[in-house]
């Protein structure tokens, strides 16, 4: 090919060009128009013809192949104006920007795991882990283990689902100390959300399965100081600035147990028919691990003190966004479900 | 329990408000949940005193009365009561006024006669469970006088929320015991009028003993570690004086007699349970020459009307209080109505007993009956306790209604065991506290609650001796509690001490979890947490005692709770259903424990987008999204899955396999929903078996037994492409009987390791398309990774895909 050729070409593939791209009256026929008349692949080709004229041509022709593309983008850019005009013409009224956007479906976590995963995130702070525990469970895990007395009215506390003879649904997270002290050896410093079980009747506060968090540190010189700062930290983090107390309390797997209330959230300590005047609320269960807990699963209780709390963000959860009925938790409402969001 | 301000303050020689008492109790002791001003809902309630009665016209039981209420004129007033009478005072409330239930009184016409206002019950005012009557009122007051000013009624209750290791509480002593420790107010017991009555002292037996006319007999001492019987003779049972009625009244209780009203006010001034017999009624025809009376265990069959007036069966495993041939008393739990004390009773046999707890708890179970009593005997009541109230019990007795102990009390016990001290550590007090206490300030503490306590050892121990009150006082542990708690748990420091990080990971189930949490709600699902019960039947888990038989069983797969809940949001209208859950699900095992595994299920129903202007219409899920999000999840829990068109011919589409293992399903769920519901689909798989087998025996650990967690699966860098990608599509007729990954299978090995992607984008069946065929469209993506692919190359492979899919197929291309 000479460089004359090369120009009668272009000057072909131009006057063709434009006659395609003017005859296109849509944006569809239009971008048919230049995949025929300016594609990659036409391109291309000129861009090779090119390379193959002596070189002494490649700067004219160069010249000839930019003029051409400029008239072809030219053209392609007043015909896309030309039909964008003419489809607001005949398309009625403007393009109306107040129109609602397309939405998704919004998914959301349940409402209690949105409080675990908090409460989880607190603690991981302090260097606590998660830990899991099955929940059907043996009556030595559920309470033997964790120094429930038979025949006792602390087991008045548990009122407690059996499978049989000697398989239960585990009553508290606890289990899942005996579990991890068994298995792992100390430092211990872990949270154990889950499921637990009690054969309370499903009413508007009571529901026969629920979420409980437990957490467990166990080491040489851990004391009370460390579970009332660790609780307090949490319950700062938790609640916002809020005052706390410890109370005496009992559980048979620990000792001293207290449990730790918040001013009540809903009346700033006023008191009001939420915690019945007293202007507290009561947010988890805590003490040092009993020794004879350490002795069951065979860690030396002299040498290891350890602390342990139990909360239910199942409470939690109501108190933080209000739900007046445990039965909305558990009915798995869409309308519910989609409401916490967060 | 229920405690009294003014009873807890008869026994201090400091009163104390009821806050303070709150507020002491609650940090030291044991919380008090809530204080109820006794009257304070009467306040409205005024004294009226009736001036005629007459029967009502229309009514056989309905009386109408002429009411003083002090405004001047006298009320038209409609009574019910049997016992209303002219010229009685009776607590009257005015129209408007809100009784202590919630009922606001309007004037209203009872039978076509017009009342105005009501003649209150003890039970309308929530001042005990008499309803055969009102409340006639032994006062001298003008008619209008508020009944707070008439009655003295102005006590205030607490609500002790007392714990099982705390019985010494179940008592105004218990309690007051504890204020004296906490203030140094002095304590003595309330005065009862009864300072110049004398009561012998009690002979003690071992097994048998003779009261004077009764021989005790304590058949097994596991029954009873002690028995005290006392009899009175003469007295004259009659109405309780009224600071006894309001005692009572205060703790909830009603009076019944003077002789029943002492026993029930020891037990909540002592906390000790004591009953009285009507001793006429005791062994009527005695076999000795005394009657007899004997704690032994039941007969089995033997029965006993209570004095609840139920007729029970009782069973070898409970405790009877008997006669030569009757039980007349469930022991430490309730006595029979055949030798209750009435009226006409002259002498009384009083009993005061240390029952066994645990065989208590048994009995109370059996009987299905608990009382202030059993809950004491069950949580354990002091033995040194029983002399005392037999002694104030018989006092109080003698003081109300006359009589005489003419014999001494006997007092079957075998003697108090001698109680070993304490060794208590001061650097144990340190270690578990966080703070040093000096051992001076230990034994100071632990002399507050009555324990001996004595330093030794250069202040390195302090030997205690806790009180026969203090029956949960038995280790190192237990007095540590109580220096925390007497110390102040608020006292304690605050701050954040150094920690080690401890040795586990986070479970990696819970990694997961998270992970799919983030997934499904990011795609658009709602997370359930149903209650894990279904009615199930054969191959569930079933719950011994399960709340009702519709919930019996534990589930055996999530999508069973799911279709139940997606069935709950149909009732409500709701037909977008997007739920999913990770959660246990149980079989039977071949052991007493199921076999517990953790899965995550989803279910989806209804439109695939919410209805747009765009796209009024929408979409709904169908199975193939079903199955992308099968397959996005499983590829999330394991890296990678297959879903295998199942071959079951029912619900189930497709089984997820993952390591040639099925995992999981694809399936339509059946439900009971309206006919305007979509289909729907669920998807479940499983993540991880949860072992409930034992880690290690009763006192052993398995530390170092845990396998090391596997290295986790990282997908690495793979260079991205340089060079062009070619791409085409095949149009493909294909039998029916071909099935799409056949075709993909047969494309892939001929394609040549060029392929990159593959998939099948359309599908036509119908005109044009021969009989017995389908019609589908599949896109190849080729590129070499060094250099552009010719135009010769790809029409060779084309050629090479077509030949084999025509040979080993019978896949034709189709011709346009």
């Amino acid at each position: 090919m000479t460089i004359d050729e090369y120009k009668t070409r272009a000057e072909v593939h131009k006057a063709e060009a434009s006659a395609q791209i003017l005859a296109a009256e849509t944006t569809n026929a239009l971008e048919e128009a230049r995949t025929a008349v300016w594609s990659r692949t036409v391109q291309q080709s000129f861009s090779k013809a090119l390379g193959e004229l002596p070189a002494e041509d490649r700067r004219e022709a160069g010249r000839v192949f930019n003029e051409l593309k400029e008239h072809v983008d030219g053209v392609l850019a007043a015909q896309q104006a030309t039909i964008d005009a003419s489809s607001r013409a005949t398309a009625g009224p403007p393009f109306d920007l107040t129109m609602p956007a397309r939405q998704r479906w919004q998914g959301a976590k349940h409402p209690v795991t949105l409080v675990i995963d908090e409460i989880v995130a607190i603690f991981r702070e302090l260097g606590f882990t998660v830990a899991l525990g099955p929940e059907s469970e043996s009556e030595w895990y559920n309470f033997g283990a964790l120094n429930f007395p038979a025949d006792h009215p602390a087991m008045d506390m548990h009122d407690t689902f059996y499978l049989g003879e000697a398989a239960l649904l585990r009553t508290h997270t606890s289990p899942v100390q005996i579990r991890t002290l068994q298995s792992y050896a100390p430092p211990i410093r872990i949270l154990a959300p889950g499921t637990v079980y009690r054969r309370d009747p499903f009413d508007a506060s009571h529901a026969p399965a629920f979420p409980q968090l437990e957490g467990l540190a166990v080491d040489e010189g851990i004391s009370f100081v460390d579970l009332k700062a660790t609780l307090m930290h949490f319950a700062e983090k938790f609640f916002g600035k809020t005052r706390t107390r410890f109370r005496p309390s009992y559980f048979p797997f620990t000792e001293p147990s207290a449990e730790m209330d918040v001013e009540c959230v809903l009346c700033a300590g006023a008191g009001c028919s939420a915690c019945k005047g007293t202007g507290w609320m009561e947010i988890l269960g805590s003490g040092m691990v009993h020794p004879s807990v350490l002795e069951a699963t065979g860690i030396d209780s002299e040498r290891y003190t350890g602390w342990a709390f139990g909360m239910g963000p199942g409470r939690m959860a109501m108190l933080r966004y209000g739900i007046p009925d445990i039965r909305l938790l558990y009915d798995s409402d869409v309308r519910f479900l989609a409401q916490v969001a967060e | 329990m229920n405690t009294s301000v003014a009873w807890l303050n008869a026994f201090l020689d400091s009163p104390k408000t009821a806050v303070e008492l709150r507020d002491l109790l609650t940090a030291h002791t044991a919380t008090v949940e809530e204080l109820i001003a006794l009257r304070a809902d009467l306040a409205s309630i005024v004294v009226a005193k009736v001036i005629t009665e007459a029967p009502h016209p229309d009514s056989d039981h309905l009386h109408i009365t002429k009411v003083d209420d002090g405004s001047g004129e006298l009320l038209d007033v409609v009574c019910g009561a049997p016992n209303v009478t002219a010229g009685k005072f009776y607590p009257f409330a005015r129209t408007g006024t809100t009784l202590p239930g919630g009922l606001t009184l309007t004037k209203r016409k009872i039978r076509g006669q017009t009342s105005n206002g009501m003649l209150c019950s003890a039970r309308e005012l929530e001042l005990g469970d008499e309803h055969d009557g009102i409340m006639e009122l032994d006062v001298d007051v003008a008619p209008g006088t508020p009944f707070l000013e008439a009655v003295s009624v102005g006590d205030t209750r607490l609500i002790v929320d007392v714990l099982p290791n705390r019985p010494d509480l179940l008592s105004h002593l218990g309690v007051a015991r504890e204020i004296s420790a906490l203030t140094g107010a002095s304590l003595s017991l309330p005065d009862i009028g009864a300072t110049n009555v004398v009561i012998p002292e009690a002979k003690r037996f071992r097994r048998a003993g003779n009261a004077g006319g009764i021989v005790l007999h304590l058949e097994d001492a596991k029954l009873a570690t002690r028995f005290m019987g006392i009899v009175i003779r003469g007295v004259k049972v009659g109405p309780s004086p009224a600071w006894l009625v309001e005692r009572l009244i205060a703790v909830g209780s009603r009076s019944i007699n003077n002789v029943v009203d002492a026993t029930n006010y020891v037990l909540h001034e002592l906390g000790q349970p004591t009953h009285a017999y009507d001793f006429a009624k005791i062994d009527p025809e005695p076999k000795m020459p005394e009657k007899t009376i004997v704690v032994r265990s039941a007969k089995n069959g033997e029965t006993l009307v209570t004095l609840d007036g139920v007729t029970r069966t009782l069973t070898p495993e409970m405790s009877v209080i008997a006669d030569s041939v009757n039980a007349i008393g469930i022991a430490g739990v309730m006595g029979g109505r055949d030798t209750e004390v009435t009226e006409e009773t002259t002498d009384v046999f009083v009993e005061a007993a240390t029952f066994d707890a645990p065989r208590t708890r048994r009995t109370r179970r059996a009987a299905g009956l608990s009382t202030d009593a059993s809950y004491r005997f069950e949580r354990g009541v002091d033995v040194a306790l029983a002399p005392r109230a037999l002694e104030r019990v018989a006092s109080l007795i003698v003081s109300l209604a006359g009589g005489t102990v003419v014999h001494e009390p006997v007092d079957l016990h075998a003697g108090e065991a001698k109680r070993v001290p304490l060794v208590l550590r001061t650097s144990r007090v340190a270690r578990v506290l966080g703070v040093a206490l000096d051992a001076a300030r230990i034994a100071e503490l632990l002399r507050l609650i009555g324990c001996t306590a004595d330093a030794e050892d250069g202040g390195t121990i302090v030997h205690v001796v806790a009180p026969t009150w203090r029956r949960d006082l038995v280790s190192e542990a237990d007095l540590i509690e109580e220096i925390a708690r007497l110390h102040g748990y608020d006292a304690l420091p605050t701050d954040i001490r150094p920690y080690r990080p401890g040795t586990s990971s986070d479970a990696p189930l819970w990694t997961l979890s998270a992970k799919l949490r983030e997934l499904l709600s990011g795609a658009g699902f709602l997370e359930a947490r149903p209650i894990p019960f279904v009615a199930g039947g054969e191959g569930h888990v079933r719950i011994s005692n399960p709340l009702a038989e519709n919930e019996g069983h534990l589930r055996r797969t999530l999508l069973e709770t799911l279709a139940r809940r997606a069935e709950h949001n149909l009732a409500h209208m709701q037909g977008n259903v997007r739920l999913y859950e990770i959660g246990s699900v149980f079989a039977p095992g071949a052991e007493a424990l199921p076999l517990e595994t953790v899965n995550v299920a989803l279910l989806l129903m209804g439109d695939r987008d919410p209805a747009h202007f765009t796209n009024a219409k929408p979409a709904r899920f169908d199975a193939w999204d079903a199955k992308g999000l099968a397959a996005a999840v499983a590829t999330a829990a394991f890296g990678n899955a297959i879903l295998e068109p199942s071959a079951d011919g029912g619900d189930v589409l497709w089984n997820v396999v993952v390591g040639g293992q099925r995992r999981g399903i694809v399936t339509r769920v059946a439900l009971d929903a309206p006919v305007w519901a979509s289909p729907a689909f669920g998807v479940e798989i499983e993540l991880s078996a949860l072992s409930n087998a034992d880690i290690a025996p009763a006192g052993e650990h398995a530390h170092g037994a845990v396998a090391p967690e596997p290295p986790r699966a990282v997908s690495k860098y793979r260079a991205l492409p340089t060079t062009p990608a070619s791409v085409f599509d095949l149009a493909l007729l294909v039998p029916e009987t071909v099935i799409a990954a056949d075709v993909e299978r047969v494309i892939r090995s001929s394609a040549g390791e060029l392929l990159e992607q593959l998939m099948a984008f359309d599908v036509y069946e119908g005109a044009g398309v021969d009989a017995g065929h389908r019609s589908v469209a599949w896109r190849l993506t080729l590129r070499h990774p060094e250099r552009t692919l010719r135009d010769k190359e790809i029409e060779g492979r084309r050629a090479k895909i077509l030949t084999a899919l025509q040979s080993e197929l019978n896949v034709r291309q189709r011709s346009t």
